[in-house]
């Protein structure tokens, strides 16, 4: 007979129950010819974009039920942890002389779709997230230019269980109310440059509403990724680079803080809105001269990428 | 399958053999799967227990180092013209006769070429006189005058339709003048039950026919198991030429990797086949390997350096092939897949400490193509594994994944990969390769009314051309379902040709000596220009597509109004038509009679080929220029996949898997920047983006983590990159190894990346 266990192969007159090894399970017959037909998808379709009259349009867009979008994106480990789904969103108060999305400036140029739409988009990534630790990033042009959507999102993603983050200059941190902070598990918080002139050259704004709004997210216990982008020329500075860091060492819920290294991708799309670019000539920061940045804040106990 | 436990237990030689091991049915039949399922140790830890290369192994793999860069730039090291290569045609050889501890080549020295002309003559001519060798006259008599090649007979039998469809590159890369290879012998048998026992056990198969009315199918079965009885008795020889007694099993760790490589190599001596894949090894050895750790009789060192040699071994099998093929299939491969990891009916993971030993090669000896490393790849697998995986793709770029829950539930968890993507039940399924079709040529024929875009010749069947300015999409859907019924029953009879002839004229003895007397057989059938053809659709159904007309009303150019959803960007009203068009083509290739009642399957994959079929194809509805390459396998066309690499996934991962059975391959590279920013956060991406994806029902996934500045300088100075890897679609390539168009269309892709 086979199959059993502690017969004596093969004569050795070594007995062998004690090792059954494990209990085999039998396959099956193939599956084959469209046998195991998969449940398809619930069949969301891509953004479709919302056409208005333009006073129902306004009503819609003050109580953040329809927004204007520039698009979005599955990325992995730029927007946060894990692999996420960025939502770009149209305007932004602050024009970065290095902006690489100068496209996302202006809110009528996006396409207006509205906030359960994108939930639903966002609702369909949900495994995703879970299996990457990843979730949604609402990023811009300044999701603080369109609060009101932005909340309904950040309510509507907490409630499917996904984390959330924005990506925010700060500049508007006023807009964001202490309900949206409860709704959002990490903030990216970009700050441009630590010396006021030097802020307002690169940005055309002052610098003391995004410290304003870190300060409020630290008292919030709400975690914060830092970024500041090293520009050669412009923001490399070794006292502006003092100033930034001194700021981040005074809030306790920073997490890490990224020095993202200037590129001179975006400039096409300068060209292609009819802009004038400021930065031509401008190169890519050595590795030197990153590390030596990275090295500033690491100097006050930063965590530095 | 017969009982062939009597005679084994006669043997006295056994009981030493299999000693410790749990025996169960496989002990009275041939049952490598029970063997395996009883006996292996599942490990979960990670790889730090794991040796590095000892100096016999360097010295082993020093000695090829400058063999190789011969061999890349004259094309082959050298051939041996004279002898047609059987499993016994050549004098054993050596690497390095005191150092290797596995032995065994092709021919008598390493990077030898053999010629196999049973495939067909003219490929042996043609590739004889690229490198400058010629055969003897009484060789070339002999296939020209004496003896017919699987070739002859095809074109003997080809109808008119076949041939004009071949010559217009609707059907291209059959094997038909070249060994359809994609058979995978289940080698593992021979190093438990040794040559004797697997003789015997066919013997009684061959009797069991003794009574059965001598009709076609049974005087050919008959023959067939004759043929594998003389095979098997020939590798035994060709081991004996090495000293090696294989007639019966392997004793030890050492025997059972030698044991196995054997009869590996014996197949690689018969065929030259496009894919002669390995199968799922590893964690059979790794029960062997275990055995003698536990028995303190080797070191892990030692089971390692037995893993490298073998593998140095894999990585020098060689076949002469034409420029031509080269085009087609490039940079040289000979898909040794070999399948590793998965999970077990039973919820173990297959997943052993060999498992981590195979992988490790790939650090031991430096990244390389072959053997074309595949993980089954399970959300479920132990995490230290998953990890150990992402950190040799980022490091190597070398590892292509499947899914293991779709194809563990379709074939069982004792399935490997033949070639890129196929997936068969180890011993007890073959296919018979089916190539491919060019579907976005099809959808133009249904355009032009059967007429060929390029040449302006009627090769379908003619049919009303779409009439006026602008594609009416109804109109354009219903003509290309119509031309597809022509295309599915052409090309089904092509492959029912070439396979009655190949079995024929070069019948796979020894592969198929080590598979069951009743297999299942898959007529793979497979598609190319999904993402062409899915683009094209939905351009015209969502703009507005004008034809463009010559004089005599054919369609060659066309112009688009407007922006339209593109395949790869995870939108449905694309995304759809894809799988429309996988569903309705495999409805109806179902349709088609097949030779030996194959069951019929199709894959969504093209190896390189998608830049040969893009130069055979003119414009495209989509916007697609003439001769520009299509995207390979499944994947997105270039630069159309703006949402990122996961996005682009997703569209791919809806193509469903039941109509697409022989697999559907997907390339992603992805810059390392676009998987973290330290290492630690790279590796715990890249799990979890393929488990995001498998969890989508996604396939396949080729993993490159490369930057563009690395591919630009290896092409400028290929001789500083002889181990760059990159995965093209279903393997992997030495980069330098391809021609110039190939690699500017690998730098063409899309990277996804931060930026």
């Amino acid at each position: 007979m086979s199959g059993e266990v502690g017969t004596n192969v093969g004569g050795t007159g070594t007995l062998v129950a004690e090792r059954a090894g494990a209990p085999v399970v039998e396959l099956g017959l193939p599956l084959v010819g469209g046998s195991n037909v998969r449940a398809q998808g619930a069949g969301t379709s891509g953004l479709e974009a919302e056409e208005l009259e333009r006073s129902e349009r306004l009503a819609q867009v003050r109580t953040g039920e329809l927004g204007s979008v520039h698009s979005w994106e599955l990325v992995t480990a730029v927007d946060g942890p894990g692999t996420r789904m960025t939502v770009f969103l149209s305007g932004c108060p602050l024009q970065c002389l290095y902006c690489h999305n100068p496209d996302t400036w202006e809110m009528r140029r996006g396409t207006s779709v509205t906030a359960e739409e994108l939930l639903r988009r966002i609702g369909r990534y949900r495994r995703v997230f879970a299996a990457t630790g990843g979730g949604l990033t609402i990023s811009g042009g300044e999701p603080l230019m369109q609060p009101a959507f932005v909340k309904r999102l950040l309510r509507g993603a907490k409630a499917m269980g996904i984390h959330t983050t924005i990506d925010t200059s700060g500049y508007l941190g006023r807009a964001c109310t202490d309900e949206m902070i409860d709704d959002l598990d990490l903030v990216l918080l970009d700050i441009k440059s630590g010396d006021e002139e030097t802020y307002k050259r690169v940005t055309g704004r002052e610098l003391a509403p995004t410290l304003e709004f870190g300060r409020r997210l630290a008292e919030h216990g709400t975690p914060m990724w830092i970024r500041f982008v090293l520009v050669p020329g412009l923001t490399d500075a070794v006292e502006n680079v003092e100033k930034v860091a001194d700021h981040v060492q005074a809030l306790s819920t920073v997490e890490r803080v990224e020095v993202l290294p200037f590129h001179q991708m975006g400039r096409d799309k300068w060209a292609e809105l009819g802009m004038r670019y400021e930065l031509d000539g401008v190169r890519a920061p050595s590795a030197e001269l990153v590390e030596r940045v990275r090295d500033q804040f690491r100097a006050r106990g930063l965590t530095v990428m | 399958m017969p009982l062939t436990a009597a005679s084994l237990r006669r043997d006295s030689a056994l009981p030493r053999a299999w000693e410790g091991f749990v025996p169960g049915p496989w002990a009275d039949r041939i049952d490598v799967r029970d063997f395996v399922q009883r006996n292996y140790t599942p490990y979960t830890g990670d790889g730090e227990f794991l040796a590095g290369p000892t100096p016999r192994t360097l010295a082993v793999w020093d000695e090829l180092t400058p063999m190789f860069a011969v061999e890349r730039e004259k094309g082959v090291y050298d051939v041996d013209a004279a002898t047609p290569s059987t499993i016994t045609s050549h004098r054993p050889g050596w690497i390095d006769k005191e150092r290797e501890l596995i032995v065994g080549l092709q021919t008598d020295a390493p990077l030898k070429r053999a010629i196999m002309p049973n495939g067909g003559w003219r490929m042996v001519e043609q590739a004889l006189a690229t490198y400058g060798y010629a055969a003897p006259r009484e060789i070339v008599d002999v296939f020209t005058k004496y003896r017919k090649t699987h070739n002859d007979g095809v074109f003997d039998v080809y109808p008119p339709a076949v041939r004009a469809a071949r010559s217009s590159h609707l059907i291209t890369g059959l094997p038909d003048g070249y060994g359809r290879g994609r058979i995978i012998g289940d080698y593992r048998r021979v190093a438990l039950y040794g040559v004797d026992a697997l003789i015997e056990g066919k013997r009684l198969e061959k009797a069991s026919l003794d009574m059965e009315r001598s009709t076609e199918d049974v005087i050919r079965d008959r023959e067939e198991l004759a043929e594998q009885i003389r095979a098997l008795g020939e590798l035994a020889q060709m081991a004996s030429s090495y000293g090696l007694d294989i007639s019966r099993p392997a004793r030890t760790a050492r025997e059972a990797v030698q044991w196995l490589y054997l009869a590996y190599l014996g197949a690689v001596k018969e065929q030259n086949g496009a894919a002669m894949s390995l199968g799922r090894t590893s964690t059979f050895l790794d029960v062997y390997l275990q055995r003698d750790l536990e028995a303190g009789v080797l070191t892990e060192e030692q089971a390692q350096e037995l893993v490298d040699d073998f593998v140095i071994k894999l990585r020098i099998v060689r076949f002469l092939r034409t420029p031509e093929y080269d085009a087609l299939f490039s940079g040289d491969p000979t898909w040794v897949t070999e399948t590793i990891g998965g999970m077990g009916e039973d919820g173990r993971p297959l997943v052993t400490r060999t498992s981590f030993r195979y992988l490790q090669t790939l650090r031991n000896l430096g990244p390389a193509p072959e053997p074309n490393l595949t993980v089954l790849w399970s959300e479920r697998l132990p995490e230290g594994f998953k990890r150990f995986c992402a950190e040799m793709s980022i490091d190597s770029s070398a590892i292509q994944y499947e899914s293991d829950e779709l194809i563990r539930s379709s074939w069982g968890d004792d399935a490997a990969i033949s070639c890129c993507v196929s997936p068969m039940r180890v011993g007890k399924q073959m296919q018979f390769f089916g190539a491919r079709v060019n579907l976005a040529k099809a959808l133009l024929y249904a355009i032009n009314g059967g007429r060929d875009e390029m040449t302006g010749r009627q090769v379908g069947p003619v049919t009303a051309p779409v009439e006026g300015e602008v594609l009416d999409y109804d109109d354009v859907v219903a003509k290309f379902d119509r031309m597809l019924d022509w295309v599915a029953q052409t090309y089904v009879d092509a492959l029912n040709c070439v396979h009655y002839m190949h079995d024929k004229y070069a019948y796979e003895r020894l592969e198929m000596a080590l598979h069951d007397r009743t297999v299942l057989r898959t007529l793979a059938c497979g598609i190319a220009g999904l993402s062409v053809v899915a683009d094209s659709l939905s351009a015209i159904k969502h703009t507005t597509v004008r034809a463009l007309r010559t004089t005599d009303g054919l369609v060659t150019e066309y112009a688009i109004e407007g922006e339209y959803p593109t395949f790869g960007n995870d939108d449905d009203r694309v995304d759809d038509i894809a799988a429309w068009v996988v569903r309705t083509f495999m409805a109806k290739l179902r349709q088609q009679p097949t030779y030996r009642n194959a069951l019929h399957t199709q894959s969504v994959l093209t190896i390189t080929s998608n830049v040969v079929y893009g130069k055979a194809t003119g414009s495209t509805p989509d916007g697609r220029r003439y001769g520009e390459p299509f995207a390979p396998g499944a994947n997105p066309m270039n630069g159309r996949d703006t949402h990122g690499m996961l996005a682009s996934a997703l569209s791919v991962a809806k193509l469903p898997y039941s109509e697409a059975q022989d697999g559907i391959s997907l390339t992603s590279s992805v810059l390392p920047s676009g998987l973290g920013r330290t290492r630690a956060e790279q590796v715990a991406n890249l799990v979890g983006l393929l488990d995001a994806y498998t969890l989508s029902t996604g396939y396949h996934m080729n993993v490159n983590v490369l930057d563009r500045t690395t591919l630009l300088d290896a092409m400028e100075h290929p001789e500083s990159y002889p181990q760059l890897t990159v995965r093209v679609s279903g393997y992997a390539v030495n980069f330098v190894r391809l021609t110039r168009e190939q690699q500017l269309d690998v730098l063409s892709r899309t990277f996804h990346g931060a930026v």
